[in-house]
């Protein structure tokens, strides 16, 4: 393995591996709860934070994890009070945090967009030692949230009212899922990209769905997936020189292919055992008797 | 001798957009009652449970649960809910265990399961029959199934209250059974209950009194109403035969 003896690679490889755990770990509440666009609306508002990085000199992954964090609480707070027109304030903020990605990154001194495109779709050699530091702070708050809280998650995610009326903290639980999506966005930015960040985060559950019956076992195969295809897709990259982003997430829709395609006979077999197990024949037809009269004799 | 209350609403109005929903209700339900909420479709009585445990925001009156003003009432845990919802399934598969466990989380510390919480969900889905189902997906379940999983996630902290809507919207004969069992057992064991129906159905020898709501307004407080007609008529269950027991309810707007 020669590619372990450069130190660009070991770095792109950990901080694979780190963005293979949380951006599925964090997905899965956000398929759960029906908002799996939600990664994409906080990666375009990451942008901005990308670009005021370069304005001020200061780390872009760090500016990134502020300034999404802030969209996301920005997010849930439309979410709580703009209920009808909820979707065009998201779209503003989406867009807006976009524009604001490329006119600080064109203002910044010597900028110009080419240095956002490694931000945008991901790139290997780019990261530098104190975004591994970055990366692994952050995943670590993204691991022990969706970890430690996951029953309180699964809870909200499941059915909001009910948790309510349980007593959770629901709103606080709500924020905590954002900020935790923007966080993950922050993560995986250096690898993936901003704009493709959203696909590791929900493609890797909706393959595993394929298999699994259980919350559990879909979170812990999402996670598998997760981190095959983003050490796969690193070291693909390296070989074959083409931008690691793109190979990702092309090899995870491809193993959602995979997945689809191998769960239908999986079902098969699954509900025959269920039948053999199940006491007493399942009658393969009905079997009502007939009413006819047995002599035959039908009056007019 | 009468029971503390357990549920007591005063006056309470409610809006739903800016059209009044509640128009100053007053009820009581005491410790040990079963009351039935009924009226017709748009009468607010789903809006009434609604507001109960706080989902919908209440404009005047006083609601108070376990003698304590709602808005201070923190002890959820003494409060089983039951929303009108056909299915329990979410955007990821969850088995029965799974989603009836979220009924346990305000019986524990931060979450954390200790075995009489596991045991809590296990004695939870063998009341509502669905034991031998535990680690089915909940996609794999019929409409009544899905009701009985709700049940039981509402029974897994051994609530004092349980608060139902429209229990049986939807569910087969054979569900129907097992919920009135299951809230018979419950009745016996001192719950109170608050529930919403359209009609009395299998429950009705349980009820001890019904409310019957209209336009937002208390119609009737008292025993419940005798059915008439061809209501009346033995072995009339309001069972719709023309729903396949594994589809889910159909939806008429005449009902629900």
């Amino acid at each position: 393995m020669e590619l372990l003896d450069y130190a660009f690679m070991q770095r792109a490889l950990l901080a694979a591996v780190l963005v293979g755990v949380t951006a599925p770990a964090i997905g899965v509440y956000l398929v759960q709860r029906r908002q799996a666009l939600m990664g994409d609306g906080i990666g375009h508002v990451a942008m901005t934070g990308v670009g005021l990085g370069f304005l001020l000199s200061w780390s872009p992954v760090w500016m990134a994890a502020l300034i999404s964090v802030l969209g996301a609480v920005l997010m849930e707070l439309v979410r709580w009070y703009a209920r009808t027109r909820g979707d065009i304030a998201l779209a503003m903020l989406f867009y807006g945090g976009m524009a604001g990605g490329v006119m600080f990154t064109s203002l910044a001194p010597g900028g110009s967009t080419s240095n956002l495109s490694t931000y945008l779709f991901g790139s290997l050699t780019t990261v530098s030692p104190s975004d591994v530091t970055a990366i692994c702070v952050l995943a670590a708050f993204v691991v022990l949230v969706t970890v430690g809280l996951r029953r309180q998650l699964f809870a909200v995610s499941q059915d909001e009212e009910f948790a309510r009326v349980t007593g959770l903290p629901v709103r606080f639980l709500n924020l905590l899922t954002a900020v935790t999506a923007a966080v993950t966005v922050s993560v995986a930015m250096r690898v993936v990209g901003l704009l493709l960040v959203s696909a590791l985060m929900v493609v890797p559950v909706a393959a595993a769905q394929q298999l699994t019956r259980s919350f559990a076992a879909t979170f812990a195969v999402a996670v598998a997936i997760g981190v095959s295809v983003a050490v796969g897709g690193t070291v693909t990259s390296y070989y074959q020189d083409v931008p690691p982003g793109a190979t990702i997430v092309l090899l995870t829709i491809g193993a959602f292919l995979l997945l689809t395609a191998l769960a239908a006979p999986l079902a098969r077999r699954r509900a025959r055992a269920a039948a053999a197990a199940r006491p007493g024949p399942d009658p393969a037809e009905c079997s009502i008797p007939a009413s006819r009269p047995a002599d035959g004799k039908v009056g007019v | 001798m009468t029971a503390e209350p357990v549920i007591t609403l005063r006056g309470v109005r409610a809006e739903l957009g800016s059209r009044p929903v509640l128009r100053g209700i007053d009820l009581t339900v005491r410790r040990g009652e079963v009351v039935a909420l009924l009226g017709a479709n748009g009468s607010g009585k789903s809006t009434a449970v609604r507001s109960v445990i706080g989902q919908v925001p209440v404009t005047a009156g006083e609601i108070e649960l376990f003698g304590t003003p709602q808005r201070r009432f923190r002890d959820w845990a003494r409060v089983g809910y039951v929303p009108q919802r056909t299915t329990a399934a979410g955007g990821v598969p969850a088995t029965v265990t799974e989603i009836v466990s979220a009924g346990r989380l305000a019986r524990t510390r931060f979450g954390l399961f200790r075995k009489a919480d596991r045991e809590a969900v296990r004695r939870a889905l063998e009341l509502v029959g669905m034991a031998d189902r535990a680690d089915d997906s909940a996609d794999a379940l019929s409409g009544g199934q899905h009701q009985r999983v709700l049940i039981a996630r509402a029974l897994a902290a051994e609530p004092d209250l349980l608060i139902m809507d429209e229990p049986m919207a939807g569910v087969d004969l054979a569900s129907q059974e097992v919920l009135a069992d299951t809230l018979r057992t419950q009745v016996e064991r001192g719950t109170t209950v608050l529930l919403v129906l359209h009609e009395l159905g299998p429950l009705e020898p349980l009820i001890d009194r019904a409310v019957v709501l209209r336009d937002g307004c208390v119609l009737h407080d008292g025993p419940p109403p005798k059915a008439v007609g061809q209501h009346a008529l033995p072995g009339h269950d309001h069972v719709h035969p023309h729903a396949p027991a594994d589809a889910g309810p159909i939806r008429t707007g005449l009902l629900s």
